[in-house]
């Protein structure tokens, strides 16, 4: 057998002493006070137990609605819609390029039709919904609404969260449609419509996520999400918003990734510099805008194909990290997901999983229980001031959009992900299952996504343009034509159209036409 | 290498371009969003003599037929074709009937990788003799 040197660093690459000692440690702010690095709320879970909101949605709007209410009765607290790809791309699930992605990886919605079928029987005026949704954000949400109004639930009620963060697409996850600016344009029309009508509603959810996924290190996860904030932040200002008007509801939504300690280090670094930021670089007065609120998801990409009984294990540690590191919601992934979507036993488990901590461990008793440990402590600051200095990099090139434009996150990020898979290569970070301590296969259930809900989602779409009135439907994409070419705020016209049945794949044409579409250049 | 259908999760494209490129291979990379007919355009134009795939959203069965028909009606058949991604083993059989050479799934190592190729992209003389290796 080959020998490996055993290094001791972070996931990340961070090293890591020995021991840390009294040394390192100065003194701590209580939870709930600035800036937060112990936890938003003075009593964090005593007062109120984290959400937990598994991320779900496959096939039609008429199967992943059965889910929702399974869900439900299993005692989950909150929805969390997942699209699929065309959706995701604003095209219909009748779009030639929508051919084998209907329904694949979440599900399908392409009309406002979809959209009453997917909360079917769910009062929006209680549950709270989370939607995965960026670049035809505005649409989705417009439909949302719609329903909404549909159930007889006033706006001013709605809970929940729209992901709408466009920024983290040109960086990690691509699934851009319109060029950046003008996609910021759409973004800060639902920041702007939602502090007006919405206020309980989170029109973003800043996320690290999909960059942690495509293969950065936590300090670039943390950094770049947050530079993403700053960049929404400074464009709702240049529209005409007060700080305090919109900053409470910006959300933020990380990875929980295997390396514990940097994890929790990440969350509590994160809160410290985004308060920080909030005080100080933009005067904010309300206490509610100087308080990072995040979702946290288990990582997807650490999840194992060998072994995948093994993947429970490892989202019970990530999960760990999110509640130690103060996360208002978490979903945690099921272990047959790096084959497909889960099966319902595997979102059970999941589901369980996150009870047991709840209810049964004690984590959620005493807050920021590893507030004060030396090593916590130093590696919280480190992460602080690595991330400072990134934020420091893209603030020096003019801001996110010049940064993106000139491929820099996206390359730090391919460095990192290059450098971690040589790592594994090489033996040098273990992967049980994968790289060590290998084994024959063990048979799980999977989820089968089939044609015959792509051909269910078609069939509907020909009897609507069948059923609404076509000269409304025409007319409502014309006005929203001439809003997209102006600058007036984008979100009633959206409204209007959807309440047309104009279809996602028709809005986001006729803004196509409008903005034109983006194509990166690859960064290897 | 190519990224097809609406899938924009590129980390392992890009992860395995550079790969073979630190192998001393000329890599060609597509970018997102490549229809069958535009990734075939591109495995012509550059005359290549492996196309990856990488596809991890599903539609492989939509995708890689496509692709295999394109290069049949483009007398292109000695092109081999590979495909990365979360493929479920009895789509990969299926995939590897219609004349894929190799189908690796998540936890493929990059060695395995490298070496499949070298064994089918280069002449004859060249490959050693190596038989196809199928990394699960």
């Amino acid at each position: 057998m080959k020998t490996v040197e055993r290094r001791f660093t972070t996931i990340s690459g961070v090293p890591i002493e020995p021991v840390y000692g009294p040394e390192d440690s100065r003194p701590l702010e209580a939870a709930g006070e600035f800036p937060y690095t112990r936890g938003i709320h003075r009593e964090m879970y005593r007062g109120r137990l984290w959400t937990m909101r598994q991320f779900s949605g496959f096939a039609t709007p008429e199967e992943t609605n059965r889910r929702y209410h399974y869900l439900l009765q299993q005692g989950q607290a909150g929805l969390s819609v997942a699209f699929d790809l065309p959706t995701l791309m604003g095209y219909d699930a009748d779009h030639p390029l929508s051919a084998g992605e209907v329904g694949k990886c979440g599900a399908s919605v392409s009309s406002l039709e979809d959209m009453e079928i997917l909360f079917r029987g769910i009062p929006l005026g209680e549950v709270t919904v989370s939607m995965t949704i960026n670049s035809p954000a505005a649409v989705l949400w417009a439909m949302y609404l719609a329903v909404a109004e549909q159930q007889g639930v006033d706006w001013q009620r709605l809970s929940g969260t729209l992901q709408n963060d466009i920024l983290k697409e040109y960086i990690a996850q691509k699934e851009y449609i319109f060029p950046p600016r003008q996609s910021m344009r759409l973004v800060t029309d639902t920041i702007e419509f939602g502090a007006r009508h919405t206020p309980k509603f989170n029109p973003i959810s800043i996320s690290g996520y999909h960059i942690r996924e495509a293969g950065s290190t936590a300090v670039q996860e943390l950094a770049f999400t947050l530079r993403d904030g700053i960049e929404y932040v400074d464009w709702a200002i240049e529209r005409g918003l007060a700080i305090d008007e919109f900053a409470p509801r910006l959300s933020f939504f990380f990875n929980a990734h295997s390396d514990f300690f940097e994890e929790i280090a990440k969350y509590r670094a994160a809160r410290k510099i985004w308060a920080t930021v909030m005080k100080e670089r933009y005067g904010a007065g309300s206490e509610r805008s100087l308080k990072l609120r995040f979702h946290a998801q288990t990582a997807g990409c650490s999840l194992t194909w060998q072994q995948p009984y093994n993947n429970v294990v490892r989202t019970t540690l990530q999960a760990m990290a999110a509640v130690l590191g103060g996360a208002q919601s978490l979903h945690t992934n099921s272990l047959d997901e790096a084959y497909g979507l889960p099966g319902e036993h595997a979102v059970t488990l999941a589901l369980r999983t996150q009870q047991v901590l709840a209810f049964e461990s004690g984590l959620a008793g005493a807050v920021d229980p590893l507030g004060g440990s030396y090593f916590l402590e130093e590696l919280t600051r480190e992460t602080e001031a690595a991330a400072n200095c990134y934020i420091q990099r893209i603030d020096e090139m003019g801001g996110m959009i010049p940064a993106i434009e000139a491929g820099f996150p996206q390359t730090e990020i391919a460095a990192a992900s290059y450098r971690y898979q040589r790592e594994v290569e090489a033996g040098e970070r273990v992967v049980v299952g994968v790289n060590r301590f290998q084994s024959d296969g063990q048979p799980i259930e999977l989820l089968q996504i089939d044609e015959t809900s792509a051909r269910h989602q078609e069939a509907k779409l020909t009897a609507l343009r069948a059923r609404r009135d076509n000269g409304k439907a025409g007319r409502a994409l014309d006005h929203l034509k001439r809003a997209a070419e102006g600058t007036e705020n984008t979100m009633p016209c959206l409204l209007d159209a959807v309440r047309a049945y104009a279809t996602l794949g028709e809005i986001c044409d006729a803004l196509r036409e409008v903005f034109g579409t983006y194509k990166e250049t690859a960064h290897l | 290498m190519a990224k097809p259908g609406l899938d924009g999760h590129d980390r392992g494209a890009k992860v395995i371009a550079r790969a073979l490129r630190d192998a001393g291979m000329e890599v060609i990379y597509t970018g997102l969003r490549q229809t069958p007919e535009m990734i075939v355009n591109a495995a012509l134009q550059e005359d290549v003599q492996v196309i990856g795939l990488s596809i991890l959203s599903g539609a492989h069965n939509a995708i890689v037929p496509r692709v295999m028909e394109l290069l049949r009606e483009k007398d292109m058949a000695d092109v081999k074709v590979i495909v990365g991604g979360i493929v479920p083993d009895e789509d990969a059989e299926t995939l590897k009937q219609q004349g894929v050479a190799a189908v690796f799934q998540p936890g493929a190592s990059l060695e395995a990788i490298v070496s499949f190729i070298r064994s089918v992209g280069l002449p004859a003389s060249h490959t050693g003799g190596k038989p196809p290796v199928i990394d699960h």
